[in-house]
């Protein structure tokens, strides 16, 4: 068991030697966590501004279900995205068991429904205050969905970013239809977890390391895009 | 018996939506009546002003001409059109202009691209309205005197034939004033059936072909503006103009 001073120094050494493993897995946990957030951002923005504009019947149910969705248990998605993709289950002739696609489809089932709900939120607000203006253009629901969700694109990027916090920080899902094997399913989370149980802390610490300068540079990225367009009166 | 063909709907498009004629409206909010059996004759050209004290429904009544808003009961009767099959052909200008969260040429482009128009005319719609400096910059950061005019350049982009305003220069300061007089006129001196909403006498008096003046949900009084300013006929709008509170 390593000191957490020598497990920090040796993390260090492998973040500036640009380790090749290290890398890899950063890589991919970057792939698979960009490419569920950006599918789950086409699905669930839509779907939060088609819910934010319309009045049915039913409507506070589906809200309640939305946001209950947002606290949706990872193991739970993990195990039932596990269940369909295994040999026995309906979608197993895919073959996606255990592979990078398995673990963004789990990603996307675990995020979607934050994007959906949290945009939701923002299309209302922003709904609320051009409803009547676009009554009066006349404006087709289609044409008022496309005109909220490009007025709201700096506050649907901080939906966005919440999504993707939530993605590249999962471990419970990714682990059960991954299966966390080197070279080919193995990120930063479940990376994280097995270096720590075989008491490498020196790898756990710098994918930790890695894991938060990643984090802490796209909230700056996107905290310094609102405030230039905040600047402009686009927020 | 007669069948209604696409021509013969084609041809309903192309009919001119005014006289306006309004019959017993009522607009009621729980047990609260705004509208009480307002009833109204517009004719098919110039500029009515709409005046009367707070409360009296003359936002509302404009929202209801305009289609937004159903009325509890009566009628609108827009020549042979019913309210809502109209309102593609009008505008509204509101009160506080809300503006999208894009620069002033896109706010433009916005609505000459929803309602199927010529994107070519937004420089000459910005530069009818004093903007065409501004186009690049965000509409959002327009005072209130130039947001009010983007607002009119919008309104005007839809080619309407009926354009309501809803105190469109309440707040702002004598130039901005003169500059949206200036273009609400010259949209009528085009043709455009204008509906204007204000508690400013000057401005009635500068602009009012007649004076609508409701009172209590109703229209105490319907005159050319000719004869309402000197000698209004019914006693709510004598005092409302000689400065007195009127409830």
């Amino acid at each position: 068991m390593q000191s957490i001073a020598d497990a920090l120094g040796l993390a260090a050494k492998l973040v500036l030697s640009g380790d090749p493993d290290l890398f890899e897995i950063v890589l991919l946990s970057l792939q698979v966590s960009l490419t569920a957030t950006v599918i789950a951002c086409l699905v669930g923005f839509p779907v939060g501004a088609l819910v934010a504009i319309s009045r049915f019947r039913g409507r506070n149910a589906v809200l309640i279900v939305m946001n209950a969705l947002m606290g949706l248990p990872p193991v739970v998605v993990g195990l039932l995205v596990y269940l369909h993709l295994s040999r026995s289950g309906p979608l197993g002739f895919l073959g996606l068991l255990y592979t990078p696609t398995a673990m963004i489809i789990a990603q996307i089932i675990l995020i979607a429904p934050i994007i959906a709900a949290l945009s939701q939120q923002v299309i209302e607000d922003l709904h609320s205050e051009y409803s009547e203006q676009f009554r009066s253009l006349c404006l087709t629901r289609v044409q008022t969905v496309q005109a909220l969700l490009w007025d709201a694109r700096y506050s649907l990027l901080t939906v966005g970013l919440a999504g993707f916090g939530r993605a590249v920080a999962e471990v419970g899902a990714v682990i059960i239809v991954g299966g966390n094997i080197d070279h080919l399913t193995r990120v930063m989370t479940t990376a994280i977890a097995l270096e720590t149980s075989k008491g490498d802390l020196a790898l756990a610490l710098a994918l930790g390391i890695v894991l938060l300068v990643i984090a802490l540079g796209v909230n700056a990225a996107v905290h310094s895009v609102r405030m230039t367009a905040a600047r402009q009166a686009y927020v | 018996m007669a069948m209604t063909t696409a021509s013969d709907a084609v041809d309903a498009q192309k009919m001119p939506i005014l006289p306006l004629a309004v019959r017993d409206l009522v607009l009621r909010f729980g047990d609260v009546t705004v509208l009480d059996g307002l009833c109204l004759d517009l004719g098919a050209s110039g500029c009515t002003v709409v005046m009367g004290p707070n409360g009296s429904g003359k936002s509302l009544l404009l929202k209801l001409l305009h289609g937004l808003m159903q009325p509890t009961a009566g009628q609108i009767l827009w020549d042979r059109h019913g309210a809502a099959d109209v309102t593609a052909r009008q505008a509204l200008v509101f009160q506080k202009p809300v503006l999208l969260r894009r620069s002033v040429a896109a706010n433009v482009d916005f609505v000459l691209k929803v309602r199927g128009k010529d994107r070519a005319r937004r420089n000459a719609l910005l530069d009818h309205v004093g903007l065409a400096h501004k186009a690049d910059q965000p509409a959002r950061l327009l005072s209130g005197g130039e947001a009010q005019r983007l607002a009119l350049a919008r309104a005007l982009a839809t080619d309407p034939e009926v354009m309501f305003l809803d105190e469109p220069t309440a707040s702002l300061d004598p130039a901005s004033v003169l500059a949206i007089e200036q273009i609400v006129s010259e949209a009528r001196d085009s043709g455009v059936r204008i509906i204007f909403v204000t508690h400013d006498m000057g401005q009635a008096r500068r602009m009012a072909d007649d004076v609508v003046f409701l009172h209590r949900g109703c229209v105490a009084e319907h005159s050319p503006a000719s004869k309402f300013f000197p000698e209004p006929r019914c006693d709510a709008a004598r005092d409302y103009l000689n400065g007195r509170i009127v409830v």
